[in-house]
């Protein structure tokens, strides 16, 4: 099958077989706040894991720590066979090439248009080869997300859910092969939740992609999850997946289920 | 002043110190960003023009209009053209326009970074496979550094007019006669150091704008102060400049 052709390449890519980000013992502290201590978790080729955690746990701080926005204090993040904190400028570009990142916060660019804000990581990546169909490129991106007529509005004009899901659109139009999402439908009705929630299960099927996710949104969550990663105290408290930890024992775990 | 306050003091003249250094080491490696260095160019550089533009025009009215009852006291109304292109040319038009833009492009400055530093698109465009350091303070520093003695160069030449306008009012002046007055008073020496200090008054306007907003703390309340504070810091700094300069230009006899 072709299908399974196109995952033997994309593991060969990453070093260590089946697991396409690696962290060890990742610490990273403000200050006197030390948000996480000695986590450590392993991403699945193909797999959605999503992260629970309490407000301030430090989540946004974890994948960020993955993207190589903030430097860890100790510990390795290995993505695709990289160790994140190790690579310099060029290799962290060529790496944030494959790894999409939706911010919690959207950071759509204000003083760009809707077509602009998704040209610029297709322009700005060195991909000259294809860049003849940018607009093509950008108007499939905002089907996906069912925006194709606010291609020429400005970010100001747009409401909360509808920048979020131009934001998910412009993190997914490099076809990244990982796809950092932090709280994709916070913010959005449940219907639209459910849609992006789908949306994100048919990018996972159609390209093969591994994500992490990070949500409060129990619905999207199940939608979603094919793995969960309950964050406590700075440290992987649990994994399991959905039904495992929904009928936990543990106190701790189970309240994000109730 | 106490003396933390006076230690935070001098941490951010240091901060500010290397900021402006890190120009010179990124800025002119490759990638360039030509297209943003334009864009800016125009944003700095066209849109502060009507603004600049008008000051120097009332600063040389204004300027010619009160002095001459002095020059007339001492039968010396004839002098009133050189006298008057001398002080436009060589402090009141660098400094009006240099504090203008401290005001207008340092304040923007300051703001715009600042609020792309609190959602977060600085960060969205590093993740872009963007450097945000060369693409939106180089291109911003580089783009007042070359727009400010532009527009002081032309405020030269509106803020003259001006005071040709002004020496109308109550006497007479030919216009190729006011021109060759204002000109024969000036030389070579005035002119140059008051050009090359602008270089330095556009650099300490787009470092400190860029600095405050890069730096901005959270929060959109951190904004507000970025954008007052870079104005405040440049608007001294084009001072402490121009009185760096007017030393630099009496050691060396240029006066
Ligand atoms: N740049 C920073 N400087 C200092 N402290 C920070 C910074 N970023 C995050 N923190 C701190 O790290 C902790 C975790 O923050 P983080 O944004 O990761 O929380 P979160 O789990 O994403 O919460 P939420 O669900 O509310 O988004 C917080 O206590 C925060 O104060
Ligand atoms: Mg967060």
């Amino acid at each position: 099958m072709s299908t399974q052709t196109a995952t033997v390449e994309k593991n060969a890519s990453a070093a260590n077989g089946d697991t396409v980000i690696s962290i060890q013992h990742l610490s990273k502290s403000f200050g006197e706040n030390h948000v996480l201590r000695d986590f450590s978790f392993d991403l699945k080729q193909g797999e959605n894991a999503v992260v629970l955690g309490k407000s301030g746990s430090g989540k946004s701080v974890l994948i960020k720590c993955i993207i190589g926005l903030l430097n860890p204090d100790k510990g390795s993040i290995n993505v695709l066979g990289q160790n994140v904190p190790e690579l310099n400028q060029e290799e962290l570009d060529r790496m944030r090439v494959k790894v999409g990142f939706l911010f919690q916060s959207n950071a759509l660019y204000d003083s760009m248009t809707v077509r602009e804000n998704l040209e610029f990581p297709l322009r700005r990546h060195w991909m000259k080869s294809t860049l003849d169909d940018v607009d093509g490129m950008v108007m499939e991106a905002l089907e996906n997300v069912g925006l194709s007529h606010t291609v020429d509005m400005m970010p100001a004009e747009l409401s909360g859910g509808m920048r979020k899901r131009i934001a998910l659109a412009r993190t997914l139009i490099l076809k990244p092969e990982i796809i950092l999402y932090d709280e994709p439908t916070t913010g959005l009705d449940p219907i639209t939740g459910k849609e992006i929630s789908n949306l994100m299960l048919d990018v996972q099927k159609k390209y093969n992609t591994s994500a992490i996710v990070i949500s409060h949104d129990m619905n999207c969550v199940k939608i979603v999850a094919n793995r969960i990663v309950v964050l406590i105290d700075g440290t992987c408290y649990a994994v399991g997946n959905y039904d495992e930890l929904k009928n936990s024992n543990d106190k701790k775990v189970k309240q994000f289920f109730e | 002043m106490k003396p933390n306050s006076f230690k935070n003091f001098l941490a951010e003249v240091g901060d500010i110190s290397a900021f402006g250094w890190r120009f010179f080491t990124e800025g002119f490696k490759p990638r360039y960003e030509f297209g943003e260095l334009l864009r800016q160019c125009y944003f700095i550089g066209y849109k502060s023009l009507p603004l600049v533009g008008i000051t120097a025009f009332i600063m040389g009215l204004v300027l010619t209009i009160q002095s001459r009852p002095t020059l007339v006291e001492f039968g010396a109304e004839a002098w009133l053209p050189g006298m008057v292109s001398v002080s436009l040319v060589r402090e009141i038009a660098p400094v009006i326009s240099a504090l203008i833009c401290a005001g207008k492009i340092g304040s923007g400055i300051g703001a715009e970074l600042g609020s792309m530093k609190v959602t977060e698109q600085i960060d969205a465009m590093e993740v872009s496979g963007t450097n945000p350091f060369k693409f939106l303070v180089v291109t911003r520093v580089m783009a007042c550094t070359l727009m400010i003695p532009v527009l002081a160069i032309l405020a030269d030449i509106i803020s003259l007019y001006g005071g040709y306008m002004g020496a109308n009012i109550r006497g007479v002046v030919n216009w190729d006669l006011y021109w060759y007055q204002a000109f024969d008073a000036l030389s070579f020496s005035d002119l140059l150091p008051a050009i090359v200090k602008t270089f330095f008054f556009g650099y300490a306007i787009g470092v400190v704008g860029c600095y405050k907003g890069y730096y901005s703390s959270k929060g959109t309340e951190g904004v507000g102060q970025s954008a007052n504070s870079a104005v405040v810091v440049a608007s001294l700094l084009v001072f402490i400049i121009d009185l760096v300069a007017v030393q630099i230009t009496d050691i060396f006899q240029l006066t």
